[in-house]
């Protein structure tokens, strides 16, 4: 039993860090913000990382790595509010594909999404908009029960605008056919919307760390009363207990990437939305008629976080599906059973 | 990362649980904090200590078994999955102990944890005063050497188990010039020792967990303190990190309570409100969150990482925990919730409910109010100024 990263993990998160620092800070926001909303030239820095084929297999040019070495950058990337589809690609599109890599046409969209030539965008049939569908060359789609790799040229989009300015989303019209089919396995949708719903947690988990570090900041400068508003108890102990709902968020999201159980998963989703509204609602409290505006950066990560909290699964989707698993006969309750694997 | 367990993991597991079924008493104990109840507790530590299962974490030689922190994570798991006694000895081996194992003199060890292992010497803890509650620092009650002694004057108070135990430990004035911080140090001192009188204070349900400690001309030796002298403060709090941190609030404890609230929400499922579910729903996945986060500390921990501000944040999420679960139990209880003993209640169901609802309510106050361990976390954490 061994409930750590490895030192080249967190070396590797560290990096990433560092680097999307760089390349995605707040004025870089505000610059995608106004323009396209992406960017070719950092998307070609993440390829160049390695990022965009972090989790695709080495035969098909990427790194190999898998879910628990993903979730970490997943993390990382919700900390900066990155505009790019890179999580949707690397945590949901090429983790599915992997499974029918056998397949050439398949190969190919893998071999791609590694170099970072290929994007691939992903959508869960109860949603009603699929996110960077526009700038796809494929869309994952799901219906009746079947997962489908649709060509871009066979979809027709309507652009619909996000309270995220850095969510580019469009509703999907397309029509199955043999030659979109991926796989009508049970369960496989489940599957999507489980991987979407990790990707959804563990961005969550750096969105909502980042509105507290931003809330701190300000905190710790914004003079009333003659002195740092983060003195006043009301306003730590806001934050104090935000801080409390992330650091026991963090470990459901890093079980749920090691076991993909659609309990753990349902626990990390639930967790996390909780916690980051929470942030968005204590960030925006700190800042005060600050925390209203266009003008500090707060409202990117406030924004991201209300977008995720509603796809791939809502809240009450997974509180019901939890229900489902914990108050049933056969299910693990107790401190014996945290890590069987059911 | 590896989410199983090893097979000497397993193997400890099988053995606690076997041995736990065989020794662990069929009928529930009487309170710890009634005289009966507490000598019936002495003797379950007893017993406990002749399976050398009294603190594992302790080293070979004191009666443990030098297991580490998962194996503790392990036995605490099967210790309330077979619903074993509470520790009445809780001040000692949680607290006291990992404090004397590193600050203590080797003499000092010998002497304190054998017996504190075995259940002869039962701890009282003498932090507060009454002048001196989340305040700790304006401590008042003096400890004038004397020779080779401390003359000890003053008063504490919310000594857990102080109206039985045998010993007590806590934070007294040394040196009477100074002021807060300063010039306190770390004394052990029986508590049959002449000039000390006690008063129990009766909790909410009436019983006396704590006491009130009065001394007058209290004497005891030079070699009772722990550590140097004037250093009590950094001692003080290594040992309310043990407090708030790992040792006292083990998350097998709290998935139990959980547990048990799956099954008594199932059993009245049919005529309780539909929100009840999701407050059951939280309290498991709560439960569960302090339990694969103790986990992930633990692993840090083995393999060399330093403990940060973990026990103040798992203190204020582990005790708003416990209230929130019983809450949820007694709302689903609905107006049998009231029943403090009844014919009806044959297994003492709703009873151990109540108990629990209003030992609950302590949680967010002793081991430092979560009003300071707010403050700590955005002190230390978050950076904010003082």
């Amino acid at each position: 039993m061994n409930f750590a990263f490895t030192e080249d993990q967190l070396l590797f998160r560290d990096t990433v860090r560092d680097f999307l620092a760089a390349e995605c800070g707040p004025a870089e926001l505000r610059a995608a913000a106004a323009g396209t909303g992406r960017s070719a030239a950092r998307w070609q820095k993440l390829a160049d990382m390695g990022l965009t084929g972090l989790t695709v297999a080495e035969a098909r040019g990427g790194l190999g790595l898998g879910l628990l070495d993903y979730v970490l950058i997943a993390e990382e990337t919700g900390r900066v509010a990155l505009p790019e589809p890179l999580i949707d690609q690397i945590g949901i599109a090429a983790p599915v594909l992997a499974d029918f890599a056998a397949r050439a046409d398949v190969a190919a969209v893998l071999s791609g999404l590694a170099a970072g030539t290929c994007k691939v965008a992903a959508g869960h049939p109860d949603d009603p908009f699929v996110a960077d569908a526009g700038e796809a060359d494929f869309l994952l789609l799901g219906r009746d029960g079947v997962l489908h790799l649709v060509p871009r040229d066979r979809v027709v989009l309507t652009p619909e605008t996000s309270v995220d300015p850095l969510r580019r989303i469009a509703a999907v019209d397309w029509a199955a056919g043999n030659e979109t089919r991926l796989s009508g396995e049970t369960g496989i949708l489940d599957r999507f919307r489980d991987l979407g719903a990790l990707a959804a947690a563990a961005q969550g988990l750096g969105l909502a760390q980042a509105m507290v570090d931003l809330a701190a900041d300000y905190a710790r400068t914004r003079q009333q009363f003659g002195k740092p508003i983060g003195t006043f108890q009301a306003v730590k102990h806001h934050l104090a207990t935000v801080q409390v709902a992330i650091e026991f968020a963090r470990a459901p999201v890093y079980k749920a990437a090691a076991t993909q159980h659609p309990r753990d998963i349902s626990h990390a989703r639930i967790a996390v939305v909780d916690a980051a509204a929470a942030a968005a609602r204590t960030a925006i409290q700190v800042f005060g008629a600050m925390g209203y505006t266009y003008e500090v950066d707060l409202h990117f990560f406030m924004k991201r976080a209300w977008a995720l909290a509603g796809v791939w699964g809502d809240r009450h989707y997974h509180l019901d599906r939890l229900s489902r698993m914990v108050l049933s006969d056969d299910a693990a309750i107790g401190a014996d059973g945290t890590f069987q694997d059911r | 990362m590896d989410l199983r367990y090893t097979p000497k993991q397993a193997a400890f597991r099988a053995e606690v649980r076997a041995w736990m079924q065989a020794h662990v008493p069929k009928q529930r104990l009487k309170s710890y904090d009634t005289r009966e109840g507490f000598e019936e507790h002495r003797q379950w530590e007893r017993v406990l200590n002749s399976g050398r299962f009294g603190m594992v974490t302790w080293p070979e030689a004191m009666g443990g078994r030098g297991a580490d922190l998962i194996e503790w994570l392990i036995f605490e798991e099967e210790y309330y999955r077979a619903g074993a006694p509470g520790r009445v000895n809780q001040n000692g081996i949680f607290l006291l102990g990992p404090t004397l194992m590193e600050y203590g003199t080797a003499a000092q060890k010998a002497r304190f944890l054998p017996r504190m292992a075995a259940g002869d010497e039962i701890w009282a803890q003498g932090w507060s005063e009454p002048g001196a509650g989340s305040d700790m620092a304006a401590i008042r009650t003096k400890a004038i050497r004397d020779g080779d002694h401390y003359v000890i004057n003053g008063q504490k108070t919310w000594s857990t188990r102080a109206a039985f135990a045998d010993w007590c430990f806590g934070l007294f004035r040394t040196d009477p010039e100074s002021t807060r911080h300063h010039g306190m140090s770390f004394i052990l001192l029986p508590l049959d020792t002449p000039g000390i009188t006690r008063r129990p204070i009766p909790q909410l349900d009436g019983e006396p967990g704590f006491a009130e400690l009065f001394f007058d001309d209290v004497r005891v030796p030079v070699e009772n303190r722990l550590g140097d002298e004037g250093q009590g403060w950094s001692i003080a709090m290594a040992t309310a990190g043990f407090e708030r941190g790992l040792m006292l609030r083990s998350p097998a404890r709290f998935q139990e309570t959980a547990k048990r609230l799956v099954q008594l929400y199932r059993r009245h499922e049919a005529r309780v409100a539909p929100g009840v579910r999701d407050q059951v729903l939280k309290a498991w996945m709560d439960a569960e969150a302090y339990a694969l986060n103790t986990y992930m500390t633990a692993s840090r921990l083995i393999a060399g990482g330093k403990i940060g501000q973990e026990a103040s944040l798992n203190k204020i999420f582990w005790s708003e925990l416990d209230r929130s679960m019983h809450e949820t139990a007694l709302s689903i209880l609905g107006a049998r919730g009231e029943l403090l003993a009844s014919g009806v209640d044959e297994a003492g169901e709703i009873t151990r409910w109540l108990k629990g609802f209003l030992f609950s309510l302590a949680g967010p106050i002793y081991a430092g109010a979560n009003e300071i361990q707010r403050n700590i976390i955005a002190e230390r954490l978050l950076n904010l100024p003082r």
